[in-house]
Order: C-alpha cells, then structure tokens, then sequence
C-alpha cells in the first residue's frame, strides 16, 4: 500500500485543537508577511532580481501543492505532474505566439487568432490542464502503485516529446513569449506586479486545499490513500474520489503553469520534462506529504538550494542528494515532520 | 421460522487445484443470528469475502432478499444491504474513531461525498449519528482520538460501529473477538447479544461459549464444505460435527 511506500509527517488534519489552529494561522500571517515584505525590501536594495527569484518559488510551491492533493493525501504517486504544468505553459505560449506574430493558425478553415488577454488565455490554459488530467487520470488510475508510477511517467513523456518536435513553436528550442499578457489592470510583464499575483494565486491555491482536504470528500480522499479496502467495504467506490483529485491537482497544476509561463517569458518542453516531474516530488517529500505547507517550505527550500549552490558548482545536485535523503531517512515527515516535532519541543 | 434473507446455492471457489468453498448450501433466516465455525483453513473468511463480493465465486449463486448479487461488486452490495467486517482489524489508523464512522454514514445516507468546501467535522447531519454510533459501542468518549492511539480490544468495537455505519440489514462478522483478552470479549458478547435483536448476523467465531450463547443456528464449515446447520444443542450433538470439529479440541 502507498503508505508503506512513503513516510507521512502528520496527516491528522484539523482534530479540532483550537489552540493549535490560532498558532498555525500565526505562522501562516507571518509566512505571508514575510513574502508581502520582499518587493518592497528588493526595491530599498535596488536589486529586484531577488522578486523573479522568490516569484519562481512561489510557482513551484503551487505546484508542490497540487503535487500534494494526489501523492500527499491521494497517495498516487504521480511521476508526470510536470505535463499539466507544461500543457498549460504551452497554452499561453500559443496564444501568445499568435496573437503578437500576426500569423493565425488554421485549423478546419477556422483562424486563430490567439490573444494576449490573461482573462481569456488563463482559462483556457487550465481548462486544457484539467482536461489531460481527467483524460489520462481515467486511465491511469485503472493501476496502482509502480504501475500508475510507470504510466504517469509515459503520459508525460509523450505530451514532452509532442513539445518538442512541433517544430512551428520551437520544438526542443522552446518558444518566447514576445508580449506579455495582461491580466485586467494589471501588466503581467511587470515583475512588480505580476510578483502580487503570484502571491495572491499561493495563498488561494493553500486555502482551496486546506478546505478540499477537510471537506467530506477529503476525508474520503484521504481514507483512500491508507485503506482502500474497507473503504470499497463500507459501500465507498475509491475510483472516482480519486479521479476528482487528479483533476483538481491537474487544473492547480495548470494554474502554477500558466504563471511560469509569464514570469519565465518563455516556455519550452523542459518545463514537462521527467525530471521536472521528479524535482516536484522531491519537494513534497522533502517538505513533508500530507500537510500542504511543507511543500511549500520544500519548493522554497529546493529552489533556495539550487541558487545557493549553484552559484558554488554545478555539481550542485551532488550536495543536494545526499541532504534530500538525509532529511527523508532521519527527518521523518520531511521539514514539516521537523518543524513540528520542535513546536512539541522534541528532539527529531 | 421467518423468510430467508440471504442463500449460498451451490457455491464453489478454487484456487488452483484447492477448493476452498466446495459446493456449499447456507440459508441465514431474516432476523436470525447464524453462527459458522469450522476449523482453521475450513474456508470461513473465503466464504465472507465471496459473499460481500470481494471475491468472484467460481460456480454457484449468492441471493440476497430474493435478488441475485452473484455478479454486483462489494460497493453495489453494501448499498443493498450486505456488510461485512474484518478478522484483521481494517480501519483508517490516522483519522479519528468519529471520522472512521461518518466514512460508512455518508455512502448511505447521500450515496456520495462530492463535498469540497464545508468541513467534514461541522456536518452535524452525520456528526451526530456517528456519535450515537460510538456510544452503542461503547467509544463515546474517545471519539474525537486518532484511531491509532485505542487498545486492540477498544479497535475492534470500532471495527463493528463503522460496519454498522452502512446501515445493514445483514452482518457479516469475521471474528469480531479475534484476539481479545476475557474482558474485552465479554463486552462483546453483550454488544452481540443487543445487535442480534436489530440485524442479522453471520458471525464467525473461534470462541465456542460465544458460539454456542449467541447463535440461533450453527453451520459447520470443513474443507469448504458445510456439514451440518442446526440449532446449539443439534450441533454439539452431532456425531458428524464431533469427529470432523469438535473431537479435535475436546
């Protein structure tokens, strides 16, 4: 059974110890202050690169998230969560393509114009993002364990190599993005801007969790990821709650891929590529499955490394290796098994 | 007696060369508490999962209040009625006992949890049955604990309530004692005996004073096969009975 497959921090959610709920949302003001503060820090310094960095993790922190409806609290372990980021990514990048080269795509004597409208792209990008995950999650979800492993993979595999030989976007090369979208008032192509969005679009993601994970169907959810069994014996078909969550987490997916897409300018197969895919699940085991903030810390804490590191060697992975199985063997539960094991004031 | 509520016609499984059910008859009358006992590897929990449709019989037919189930899966079954608990306690270890239970309550009581944003626990539409649940159990006031943290006793009366959470008419109990010290079955004999009055059960059980207090009727499972089903005193009378089960203990 999945649980056995991986270690899980504290999958206990809301037992109703108020107490403890009041110091969890302090943390998570302090959290958003802190992220609220960056800009404003960025500009007093004059360096605004650090806003693209933290923009980056946030977008990667939505995705550990969706990454953690399935494999956190589904218990699927998906290894090709990066093709919904991707599809939405290139769903911007066609838009926009279009829309700013002048030349409309054809298809069945209908002219696509494509647009630089976010209202209107967005959409439409995680609509396409839900729909793969509902079209392959009714597949896959037919297998478990290292099979639905092994078939995410191939899914996602195929949507990269489908990237990369439309040779009219770019193929292996990827595409720009010439113009940005813009999103009502607001120029998504201003790092400023587009940094609050980013934020905004975290912190709806983490609360859209949290109330999915506590509803009646993530109680559901979560029952099917640790015995499905008793649950298919109490008259509860595990199938569809399963499905359900691969969507939303797909759609979610696809909302973290149309914002990489603005803040990278650029989309290109690597964003669904299978190591993409992996670096997702690293970050959730890393920050702890089946909390919803620890893979927030662990997409902050990866990211974090890669650009501490990476400035040292890039080799940077070598140090990284061993740290991510030092955390997962000793740390059980990730950073956030850490972080509260502290708060009961125990040693780890 | 009354009418039947659930008959095994001619059921056969095997598994590769084993019969492990072979050709077995059992009529459970509504309203009866019907005991199976029979000795280790008789085909006891083969025949259970057969009837809550975990396992696909080779042969034979399974009819419940008159309707053939033979070919519906497990969920379809428990919708009409039929559910089954495990030897080897099954629950969701993590979540809390009243959790575990409001899990059966809502697949009856709106057939589906398609419910993203109110909070499970704030349903007071199942909070509250599930309470009522654990308080016929005798988990009241552990209700709000991680199931992890109950004794083995104490999981196994949860076991039982979250069985009853589907609303049953037909129990299947597979040895709802398993393991439990002399206290604890007690208590359980006593939860039985209130449930018999409410359900019909098929209990599976090793404990022969339990058998043999509780039951209307036993059948008598060997080699998958049913020997003998009669009252207690035909039962432990039964010369057949005597040298296939009971001999071997007495």
């Amino acid at each position: 059974m999945a649980d056995t497959l991986l270690p899980v921090a504290n999958p206990v959610v809301g037992t109703g110890d108020s107490a403890r709920r009041r110091a969890s949302l302090g943390v998570a003001l302090i959290c958003v202050a802190l992220l609220a503060a960056v800009p404003f820090a960025a500009s007093a310094l004059g360096d605004t690169f650090y806003v693209r960095v933290v923009t980056r993790m946030m977008i990667f922190a939505i995705m550990a998230i969706s990454l953690d409806l399935v494999l956190g609290f589904g218990g699927m372990v998906c290894f090709g969560h990066a093709m919904f980021v991707g599809a939405a990514a290139y769903v911007v990048g066609i838009f926009v393509f279009h829309a700013s080269s002048g030349e409309p795509l054809t298809i069945a004597g209908v002219a696509f114009q494509g647009s630089t409208n976010a209202l209107v792209i967005w959409p439409v990008a995680i609509a396409t993002s839900a729909l793969l995950a509902l079209v392959f999650g009714a597949i896959a979800l037919r297998t478990s364990g290292l099979y639905f492993i092994m078939i995410t993979l191939a899914f996602a595999q195929m949507l990269y190599f489908v990237a990369a030989s439309a040779s009219g976007y770019g193929g292996i090369d990827g595409l720009t993005l010439d113009k940005a979208p813009t999103l009502g008032p607001l120029d998504t192509g201003d790092r400023q801007q587009f940094y609050w969005v980013v934020l905004a679009a975290l912190a709806a993601a983490y609360l859209l969790c949290r109330r999915i994970v506590e509803s009646r169907f993530g109680l559901v959810l979560r029952a099917s990821r640790s015995n499905p069994t008793r649950l298919s014996a109490v008259g509860v078909s595990p199938y569809r709650y399963r499905l359900a969550a691969f969507v939303i987490a797909g759609a979610l997916a696809g909302l973290a891929g149309v914002l990489l897409a603005s803040s990278q300018s650029f989309v290109s197969p690597a964003d669904m590529s299978w190591s993409r895919s992996g670096e997702l699940i690293v970050m959730v085991v890393l920050g702890g499955m089946a909390t919803l903030y620890g893979p927030i810390f662990g997409a902050f804490f990866y990211l974090a490394a890669e650009f501490a590191l990476g400035h040292l060697t890039e080799h940077w992975q070598l140090v990284m290796g061993p740290l991510v199985i030092v955390v997962v063997l000793f740390g059980k539960g990730g950073l956030a098994g850490l972080w509260s094991a502290v708060r009961r004031g125990e040693t780890p | 007696m009354s009418r039947s509520l659930l008959q095994v016609q001619g059921l056969v499984k095997t598994f590769g060369g084993i019969k492990a059910t072979d050709d077995l008859h059992l009529d459970i009358k509504e309203g009866e508490l019907h005991a199976l006992i029979g000795p280790n590897g008789a085909g006891k929990t083969t025949l259970i999962a057969q009837l809550a449709g975990m396992l696909e019989p080779t042969s034979g037919r399974i009819l419940f209040d008159g309707e053939d189930v033979t070919r519906l899966d497990c969920v379809q079954r428990v919708r009409r009625g039929i559910a089954r608990s495990f030897q080897i306690t099954s629950l969701w270890p993590t979540l809390s006992l009243v959790e575990n239970v409001v899990i059966a309550l809502q697949a009856r009581t709106e057939g589906h949890a398609f419910r993203f944003w109110e909070r499970a626990r704030d349903v007071a539409s199942l909070r509250d049955p599930a309470l009522q649940l654990l308080e016929r159990v005798g988990l009241r006031a552990k209700a709000h604990r991680p199931t992890q943290t109950l004794s083995h006793g104490e999981q196994r009366q949860l076991e039982l309530a979250v069985t009853l959470g589907t609303g049953p008419r037909l129990l299947l109990l597979d040895e709802p004692m398993a393991g439990m010290g002399i206290e604890d079955s007690q208590r359980m004999v006593t939860l039985l005996r209130e449930l018999r009055a409410h359900y019909t059960i098929l209990l599976i059980e090793h404990d022969m004073d339990a058998v043999f207090s509780l039951a209307d009727r036993i059948s008598v499972l060997v080699y998958g096969h049913c020997v003998a089903t009669g009252t207690p005193d035909a039962i432990r009378t039964d010369a057949q009975v005597r040298a296939a089960y009971l001999g071997e203990e007495v």
